[in-house]
């Protein structure tokens, strides 16, 4: 269908970063006068608790994330830890947390929306969420761990929804 | 001269556009906004957007790192 007005979203990831696509992506859709569905699984349920306090970088195994730190003069901003710091520093205990500190400023400092700012625009402009209910179950999550208004299904039911849609992207 | 002014300078990717849509679904057709952002990459999202919804992209001018856009509601 390749008129159709339709759009989802597989969310699949619960890290900070991972977490700004299928937000950034719903929300530009609505804007863009799509209907957009959302089906957050296995990690991306996370991306619709009610406190996203939690949600963090890991630099561990992820040697393409590119380490630049948000303060300090032009030349010290340039230089890329992420070539320089050997993968195994970041096991140290608080390096995963001073990450996702540096990465938080980085994002404040390029005018980048907090992840609540975005996920309230999306509900707001009528982005549909839907969690899976197999995954909240198997991670032990309870209906009243989520924001309102979202809804509660699976496989099938997101299946259904793809069908009339004419992107569908799995993040 | 504009209708309506959105100072979208200094906000990334997608905040320009979004505040766009919502100022927009407040105004009459025919009516102009014009958008200052400094987001270098809404250039050329701004004409996505328009072409998507019909929207008439009346200008697009830089000034100095700032991009203004004049846009007419479908």
């Amino acid at each position: 269908m390749p008129n159709s007005k339709e759009m989802t979203v597989i969310a699949s990831k619960g890290t900070l970063d991972w977490a700004y696509p299928p937000f950034i992506l719903a929300s530009t859709g609505i804007a863009m006068g799509k209907e957009v569905t959302v089906f957050c699984t296995f990690y991306g349920l996370n991306l619709l608790l009610k406190d996203l306090s939690h949600l963090r970088i890991s630099p561990q195994g992820n040697p393409d994330m590119p380490m630049k730190m948000p303060f300090g003069p032009k030349w010290f901003q340039a230089i890329d830890f992420s070539q320089k710091i050997p993968n195994i520093f970041w096991n140290i205990p608080g390096m995963e947390l001073f990450a996702t500190r540096m990465m938080l400023k980085t994002f404040k400092n390029n005018g980048m929306a907090s992840i609540e700012e975005l996920r309230s625009i999306c509900v707001e402009m009528g982005v549909k969420f839907i969690a899976c209910e197999m995954t909240m179950g198997m991670f032990g999550f309870s209906r009243d761990d989520f924001i309102e208004g979202i809804e509660f299904a699976g496989a099938a039911t997101y299946l259904d929804v793809a069908d009339k849609s004419s992107q569908d992207l799995f993040i | 001269m504009a209708d309506q002014t959105l100072d979208m300078c200094g906000y990334a990717c997608p905040m320009p556009i979004l505040k766009t849509k919502q100022a927009l679904a407040k105004m009459n057709t025919d009516e102009v906004i014009e958008v200052t952002c400094t987001d270098q990459g809404s250039k050329k999202d701004f004409e996505a957007f328009c072409n998507q919804l019909g929207h008439k992209l009346l200008s697009q001018k830089n000034d100095g790192n700032k991009i203004i856009f004049n846009i007419q509601k479908n």
